[in-house]
């Protein structure tokens, strides 16, 4: 505790690190700068857990209006969450997204601390999950979640268990084949090295050993780490079609057979060397195109947006049920700030419902009694009563899940499966070719070992290696600059990419930098008056208003009165004045906007406060690099920005507004069945459809830690300057995949040569492939990094 | 030079039992999260004084 002190002078609050407000709230030395973070403060004081502030300054985040959590009391939705549970304890994971600091770690792995129902938890941070353990007897799953919600950390308890989506990214087999194969190359790379240097009279004894140890080692390298070559080949061979691993798997029998043959009857060395090193380099090059960032999810849809459950009028009572048991004819109780889960009509209240999820308008919609209320729906209002018609997995946003038409995958080959047909069959060729000369010739010892060595060195272990060297190689690249790429094939559809839809609200503006203007005029002492009323909502509007205003004092106030969603009004030194909603006014007032807070004082019209959108910056220039792509641009919201957007674009770009997320799904659908290649790219709920069904999604967020659509890529906001450079970059990762083909055939010439003659001796083969290998992945990282630097990306 | 065949053996143990240790790692699950533990071990033991009734699971 004696060694923060520093903090307290600075002008920001102690435990979340805002700007004070000029009225702040004080706890001894301390600053806070609302009473939620002086709340938390007094808490973690109480149980001696001030070194959560010893480890970073002002670790906490701010503190949240309370949520509704009866549901957690349901048996049901209990056992939806928990891991594990055994007599008195249980297990549970929770995803909480505020978790971003080591005081984080500290806190949370404390809170045994608060209470000491709670055993142990264990936080993995880049995931940002904490495992609890605790006695369910003395603390129930509803209270262990306001613990964590009093200090600041709501767990975010979604339908789609985020927790279960984050499983390993990479296929844990594969990482204990590498292993396997990396121990089996080790080894035998040692027994071969007395035949590399040639053996003395002596040492020939050993020979037979080191030949049989090298054929026990053969076998688990072909059998158990390139068992999946082999299943993969037959697979494709019945769908008459071949790719890459078809003739791969050919290779890896041909070795093993060789080598088994020249050891058992004594005739050679075997291929042991190169069998083994073949399978390593292979796993290797698979693990690099299976590794993803395993703490970015791509695969989020509506589910993890909306909550586990729903409160539930049953004879007038309410009554949590979990969202999928749900039927049509249920009623539903919505309060202020929740989600509409399903399709229903409004029976009770009045709905201002924000629809952001679904067209991408924040601007409140307002409903009246019968009118239906889409799932997606967020109520801003006061609690509204609402009678289901369509179960929740078959309401007009989640139906955009439900839709057939997404794109076949199964149809998408890439460039390593074209070019693996020919070239296999060129392999073949020869082989044959090879064979029947030496028959010809009557020399059948030299017709088999000319046949296996053709295969043998025409190894496309370069073909398989080249890709995801350089596709990952161009991931880490994207990384360095906020570009989150799902995986090495997505890269492929970057490149190919010749149309662009881009979102409007979210995408080509941005939410973060949301500025607050006042359209009319105040004086200061007016200023204090309006900040007075708004100080008493928790209203998010009137909090961004109240920073924005931030005056040094406030007056005291009397006949106070909120309703909720629609405004505020109150009595300040004698002056009447209301906050709010065109509607919530004592009088009519014609004015152009409709939305943003207005403000009357005396009954004067005073003006209102408006949340204005900026554009991202360097916008212009973006569109103008972009000039060479088919672009459009696709919004939910209505059409008052035309005239920017027609400044920025050109004129042949379709610009549609009021769009649904319906109609941006078919906008990219029948691009798609023009044959263009299409990239979206979008940020919210609304644009899931289209995102998913484009070539390439891109969600665009200025938090890489918000939620996003299920997509191809992540883009942080201030990097969509780069886009054409990414795409570039891509392209350009295809032509240094062509090239290190080129290098991998010239290799294969010298081999074939020396094959075809039946004269390939093992150590040439053995020589020639990691020097191969290591030729094209240092040319791929090296020319990765060229381009890089020309794109000016590194 | 027949201690080679022994010492062939050695080495080829070796190598397993290290092999072994890996699978025992990975399938534990002590590299599923390489990123927590390092900021974990920066953190400095409490002073456990006065309340020592509360600390039953904290050792």
């Amino acid at each position: 505790m004696e060694d923060q002190n520093k903090t307290a002078t600075q002008a920001v609050c102690y435990h979340c690190g805002e700007d004070l407000p000029k009225v702040k709230y004080q706890v001894g030395d301390k600053d806070f700068c609302c009473a939620g973070c002086m709340a938390v403060f007094k808490i973690l004081s109480e149980n001696n857990l001030c070194n959560y502030y010893v480890y970073n300054n002002n670790p906490g985040r701010q503190f949240k209006n309370e949520s509704h959590l009866e549901y957690l009391d349901e048996p049901k939705i209990i056992d939806q969450l928990l891991d594990y549970k055994h007599e008195s304890s249980s297990i549970i994971t929770f995803y909480i997204p505020a978790i971003h600091c080591s005081s984080c770690i500290w806190l949370l792995e404390h809170l045994y601390k608060i209470n000491s129902a709670i055993f142990s938890s264990r936080i993995d941070f880049l995931k940002k999950q904490v495992t609890i353990s605790f006695n369910h007897d003395e603390i129930s799953l509803r209270q262990l979640v306001e613990t964590l919600n009093q200090i600041g950390y709501e767990p975010l308890i979604s339908l789609q268990d985020v927790v279960q989506e984050h499983s390993s990214s990479v296929d844990k087999a594969l990482v204990l084949k590498i292993a396997v194969a990396g121990f089996l190359m080790g080894n035998v790379m040692l027994f071969s090295f007395p035949e590399y240097f040639g053996l003395s009279g002596f040492e020939k004894q050993f020979q037979s050993l080191f030949g049989w140890l090298n054929l026990a080692f053969s076998i688990p390298a072909a059998f158990y780490c390139g068992r999946d070559y082999f299943t993969s080949a037959i697979t494709s061979l019945k769908h008459r079609h071949i790719n890459l691993d078809t003739p791969l798997a050919l290779i890896i029998a041909v070795l093993f057979l060789r080598t088994a043959f020249e050891i058992l009857f004594s005739t050679g060395p075997g291929f042991a060397d190169t069998l083994t090193g073949l399978v390593f380099l292979l796993l290797m090059g698979k693990w690099l195109k299976q590794r993803t960032y395993h703490h970015i999810s791509f695969d989020r849809d509506y589910r993890s947006y909306f909550p586990i459950a729903v409160t539930t009028l049953q004879n007038g009572k309410e009554k949590p049920v979990s969202i999928n048991e749900i039927k049509i004819g249920d009623r539903l109780w919505i309060r202020n700030g929740e989600l509409v889960p399903a399709d229903a009509i409004l029976m009770k209240g009045e709905g201002w419902m924000d629809m952001s999820f679904v067209t991408g308008e924040s601007e409140p919609v307002h409903k009246v009694l019968g009118e239906i209320i889409y799932a997606g729906g967020r109520q801003t209002s006061e609690a509204i009563e609402l009678e289901v018609i369509k179960p929740v997995s078959q309401s007009y946003l989640t139906g955009l899940w439900n839709n057939d038409n997404y794109k076949n995958n199964t149809e998408k080959q890439n460039f390593n499966d074209t070019v693996a047909k020919y070239f296999s069959l060129g392999v073949f060729l020869i082989a044959f070719a090879a064979t029947g000369y030496w028959l010809f010739q009557n020399d059948s010892h030299k017709a088999w070992s000319a046949f296996t060595a053709v295969i043998i060195v025409a190894c496309p272990c370069v073909l398989a290696l080249s890709t995801p060297f350089t596709l990952s190689a161009i991931l880490a690249v994207f990384d360095k600059k906020g570009f989150y790429v799902k995986n090495t094939d997505a890269v492929e559809e970057l490149a190919k990419c010749d149309t662009l839809i881009f979102d409007k609200t979210g995408t080509l503006t941005s939410n973060e930098n949301a500025e607050i203007v006042f359209n009319g005029s105040l004086t200061d002492e007016e200023k204090i008056i309006v900040a007075s009323l708004l100080r008493n909502s928790t209203h998010p509007l009137s909090r961004h208003i109240l920073k924005a205003l931030n005056v040094d004092r406030y007056y005291s106030l009397s006949d106070y009165k909120e309703v909720v969603g629609k405004g505020l009004t109150a009595k300040i030194n004698n002056h009447s004045i209301y906050a709010g909603h065109l509607s919530m006014l004592p009088m009519e007032v014609k004015s152009a906007r409709e939305s943003g807070v207005h403000i009357v004082i005396d009954h004067v019209y005073k003006g209102c406060f408006d949340i204005k959108q900026q554009w991202r910056s360097g916008l212009a220039q973006l569109i103008l690099k972009l000039s060479k792509f088919k672009l459009q641009v696709l919004s939910g919201d209505t059409d008052k920005d035309r005239y920017m957007l027609d400044t920025i674009f050109t004129k042949n770009t379709t610009i549609r507004f009021r769009q649904s997320p319906h109609q941006k799904l078919d906008a990219v659908l029948k691009l798609q069945q023009d044959g263009n290649k299409v990239m979206m790219l979008g940020d919210g709920l609304n644009d899931a459809g289209a995102l998913k069904q484009s070539d390439f999604g891109i969600a665009l967020t200025d938090n890489i830690n918000n939620f996003t659509p299920g997509c191809d890529a992540i883009l942080k906001g201030n990097s969509l300057n780069y886009l054409p450079e990414f795409i570039q970059l891509g392209k350009d990762g295809l032509k240094i995949i062509k090239t290190s083909f080129a290098i991998a055939i010239a290799y294969n010439c010298i081999g074939i040569y020396f094959a075809v003659q039946g004269t390939l001796y093992p150590l040439v083969a053995a020589v020639l492939m990691p020097i191969s290998t290591v030729t094209i992945i240092s040319f791929t990282t090296l020319a990765t990094r060229w381009f890089a630097h020309k794109n000016k990306l590194i | 030079m027949n201690i080679l065949y022994f010492l062939v053996g050695c080495s080829v143990l070796m190598a397993l039992i290290f092999l072994a240790a890996f699978f025992w790692a990975y399938k534990t699950g002590q590299n599923d999260d390489v990123h927590t533990p390092g900021i974990r071990m920066l953190f400095d033991d409490e002073v456990v004084a006065e309340k020592s009734e509360e600390d039953h699971f904290s050792s």
